[in-house]
């Protein structure tokens, strides 16, 4: 089923949502800033405003327009609901000698999550299969996964860090949803192509208020969706690349990022498929109760690979190596995909615009040309 | 959404893989001034802790955390979960200070086993170094439990000290037997020590074994690994018939973590033995 | 003496040796014992032997005042110990001494060391054995230097 929906008949999806007990999560403005968060209203959304994004660089500006959708992706990430930063994952009360286990009973909302774009969809797959598919499951992550309503947003404007075609996962999104919706602008008007994916978003469809959409509402959304594939504002050549950066362990480029990585862990935090995490058991102030407590981990630190004895990766530059090279080759041989989803948030979100495309091609670049030297001071 | 598949295999608390069931102190040992053994009962559920050799357990202490521990008690006894640590860091400290009668959490058994049963009809060499003596115990005691299904067996075993040597009287026992070969070096001879002094890798070289049938099982410090498995290799030994176990930070011991990576390796899941010549491209990379 | 030229003969360290000098080397040996605690060589003598080591063992060790013998390594039987003998000034850098009775077959390392320089095929042979015998030594007494297990005992 394929709807158009009015602009202004956009209050009727979060209306039926919310009718369906849904606790909808959408991009929202706080502080000036760009986050995912709670929302009821279609004001909430972040109307008229759009991003420009380079290496280091987030600003988000006024259009003029009055686009819900008219950004691409900001620093948060829907891992943040469901593989949350921090999470008690139980308590334990001292019993006798022993102890028991007190089992996390809190109650998890069946949520909606608006605006998932094409390359989010993917992390989020991602996530499932490290998660949920291996010899073992977070049982909180399966928890928090349940009776998550995805509505795709497709990405009609491209970021300036966005590399998604060259990932195969976007702009597009063409499964993992179960509503898609691609906004548009033109003679006709402001409005809505909605998709349904899934017998779920089938049933929503059916109580908004939308009409059947038309040849040429489909066509502008596939006009649109096509020349976005042509604005991507970074490229990364993928042919080859477990194999070029798995022989190039010991390539000199590693050590001219280093000198500009301050190994701050941004770029981990803000990627979409990280999953490092640390188990932190704590006790109580009262010495008969204590907690486990799952955290974001980063590899940027020296904690993350530490054995009595020290760390294994003691050099910046091991680190970034690490981290890139976990990313897109390793993970590829851990779970037969790329790591890498194009979002480009480490790219945006590096405080010194380290850009993982740039980096790569540096190395493809630098092979049988011997030792690369630092680029000069501008 | 993700179909959601259930735990496939029960290490802990019901089927949350991060509980840890309880298991109370039976028995505590002094091994060395900074060794100790602890033999574990379960306070609940299977009586029974079936394990193979060479697997872990991550072992929780209430309140001061987790941390991955080899199981060096006899396979075939699985009635008794046995555990050799050295006091080294927080945790461990904290099970140190621990008596008979108190209780700590365990989740496992975890990751891969040495290749007991690939090496039927082969000599087996156990080269262990230090408190890699501990995860290799419970190989001794399958082998002697299946004696007749293998060649000779040699044990070469380093550790710093004589006062560092773990199992001394079992040690003792094994070397009186005329089906074991047991040979032991320290680095630094004391006191009134009448053995070996050197490094355990001058063993290697005169070890009775046949090097085209023989099955090397290698556990120590990362560098004693290393200089072993070429000692191994001078003696004619094969890459694929030296196994190794490796150590790294785990937090998870489920392959959820990522802090145990080593390349494309998880070595919580995909080991931590690994056959060496799966490994020896990385072995030697710095920082990897 | 028949079974000493056989032991040489058979012995690893001079595989591969032709059999002339084999004979040659059979003629710079005899047959030794120490009892235990006996000293094969000490520190500053004059280093005229190399040992084939047929049965029990040796400790190369070290004297520090004040501390004690220190052991450096054991040497068992099928090892071959001593090559001060072949490097000038030729003494002894540190003590041997059997900490069980030992019985070896001596080289005559003078008797040697005229050969080696007149016969340089010979000096060649065994110098590469010796060679190897010396880096595995290196390479051992670097790995005790690395002191890898760690720890907190104490010596």
């Amino acid at each position: 089923m394929i709807l158009v929906l009015e602009s202004g008949n956009l209050q009727s999806l979060f209306d039926t949502l919310i009718s369906e007990k849904y606790q909808i999560i959408g991009p929202t403005l706080d502080n000036s800033a760009l986050i995912y968060d709670e929302i009821t209203n279609v004001d909430d959304l972040p109307v008229g405003y759009t991003d420009e994004q380079d290496g280091g660089r987030y600003r988000l500006v006024k259009s003029g327009g009055k686009k819900y959708f008219d950004y691409v992706v900001g620093q948060h990430t829907w891992k943040r609901y469901l593989y949350p930063p921090e999470k008690k994952l139980f308590e334990l009360k001292r019993k006798g000698d022993g102890f028991e286990i007190v089992e996390n009973k809190q109650e998890i909302h069946k949520r909606a999550f608006i605006g998932v774009r094409a390359c989010e969809i993917e992390a989020i797959r991602i996530q499932d299969e490290i998660l949920l598919e291996g010899p073992y499951k977070d049982a909180d992550y399966e928890r928090c996964r349940q009776n998550i309503f995805i509505v795709a947003v497709n990405c009609v404007r491209p970021g300036g860090t966005c590399f998604c075609v060259s990932m195969g996962t976007g702009p597009r999104a063409t499964k993992g949803f179960d509503l898609a919706i691609t906004e548009i602008v033109d003679n006709s008007g402001h409005y809505f192509l909605i998709e349904s994916g899934t017998k779920a978003g089938e049933k929503i469809m059916k109580e908004i208020k939308g009409k059947e959409a038309d040849q040429n509402a489909i066509e502008t959304a596939d006009r649109l969706m096509k020349e976005a594939e042509n604005k991507m504002g970074r490229r990364l050549d993928t042919d080859d690349i477990k194999e070029l950066l798995y022989r190039n362990f010991e390539s000199s480029r590693w050590e001219v990022v280093a000198q500009r990585c301050l190994n701050c862990g941004n770029c981990t935090l803000v990627c979409p498929t990280c999953f490092c995490i640390n188990i932190e058991d704590i006790s109580g102030l009262e010495v008969n109760s204590a907690k486990r407590v799952r955290k974001w981990d980063s590899c940027f630190t020296l904690d993350h690979s530490y054995i009595y004895g020290g760390s294994v990766r003691t050099s910046a530059k091991a680190r970034y190596r690490q981290w890139l090279t976990h990313k897109l080759a390793s993970w590829i041989d851990q779970f037969g995909m790329s790591g890498c989803v194009g979002c480009g948030r480490c790219i945006t979100w590096c405080p010194v615009g380290i850009d993982i495309t740039e980096e790569v091609q540096a190395i493809r670049e630098s092979e049988g040309k011997g030792k690369i030297m630092a680029d000069k001071e501008e | 959404m993700a179909e959601i598949q259930k735990n496939k295999k029960a290490i802990g608390f019901k089927d949350d893989p991060m509980m840890p069931r309880q298991f109370m102190i039976q028995r505590f040992r002094r091994d060395t001034v900074d060794t100790f053994s602890m033999e574990l009962k379960p306070v609940s559920g299977p009586k029974k802790f079936d394990f193979k050799p060479g697997q872990f357990n991550m072992i929780y202490v209430f309140g001061v955390g987790e941390v991955p521990i080899s199981i060096s008690g006899d396979p075939t006894r699985p009635e008794k979960l046995v555990h050799t640590t050295r006091a080294v860091g927080n945790v461990t400290k904290a099970m140190d200070s621990l008596k008979s009668g108190r209780t700590l959490g365990v989740r496992g058994p975890l990751g891969t086993s040495w290749p007991v049963e690939e090496a039927e009809g082969n000599d087996v060499v156990l080269v262990a170094g230090g408190i890699g003596m501990a995860p290799l115990r419970p190989v001794m005691y399958y082998l002697l439990a299946h004696r007749e299904n293998y060649g000779k067996i040699v044990l070469l075993y380093g550790a710093r000290t004589p006062s560092d040597i773990l199992y001394q009287k079992e040690l003792e026992k094994w070397r009186s037997r005329l089906d074991l070969e047991v040979h032991i070096t320290v680095d630094r001879g004391t006191g009134s020590w009448r053995g070996n002094v050197g490094v355990v890798t001058n063993l290697i070289g005169r070890a009775p074994f046949d090097h085209l049938n023989c099955t090397a099982m290698v556990c120590g410090p990362e560098i004693m690994m290393r200089f072993s498995a070429l000692g191994l290799q001078k003696r004619g030994v094969e890459p694929a018939d030296i196994y190794v176990s490796m150590e790294r930070n785990m937090k998870c011991g489920i392959g959820l973590c990522g802090h145990c990576q080593m390349g494309p390796l998880f070595v919580c899941k995909d080991g931590p033995v690994f056959r060496y010549s799966d490994i020896k491209e990385i072995f030697t990379r710095r920082e990897y | 003496m028949e079974s000493l030229a056989k032991v040489l003969k058979e012995h690893p360290f001079l595989e591969g040796l032709e059999q002339r000098h084999i004979d040659f080397i059979t003629g710079c040996g005899s047959n030794v014992v120490f009892k235990k605690d006996e000293f094969l060589f000490r520190e500053g003598d004059e280093a005229n032997h190399f040992y084939f080591i047929r049965h029990g063992k040796i400790i190369i060790e070290t004297y520090i005042p004040q501390k004690g013998p220190i052991a450096i390594q054991t040497r068992e039987t099928g090892d071959v110990t001593g090559w001060s003998w072949l490097i000038p000034p030729y003494r002894w850098h540190f003590d041997a001494r059997a900490v069980e009775l030992t019985r070896a077959i001596a080289l005559d390392g003078k008797c040697l060391r005229g050969k080696m320089d007149e016969d340089h095929e010979l000096g060649y042979e065994l110098m590469r054995r010796f060679a190897r015998l010396m880096a595995q030594r290196l390479e051992a007494t670097r790995m005790q230097l690395f002191d890898v297990y760690g720890g907190n005992t104490k010596e």
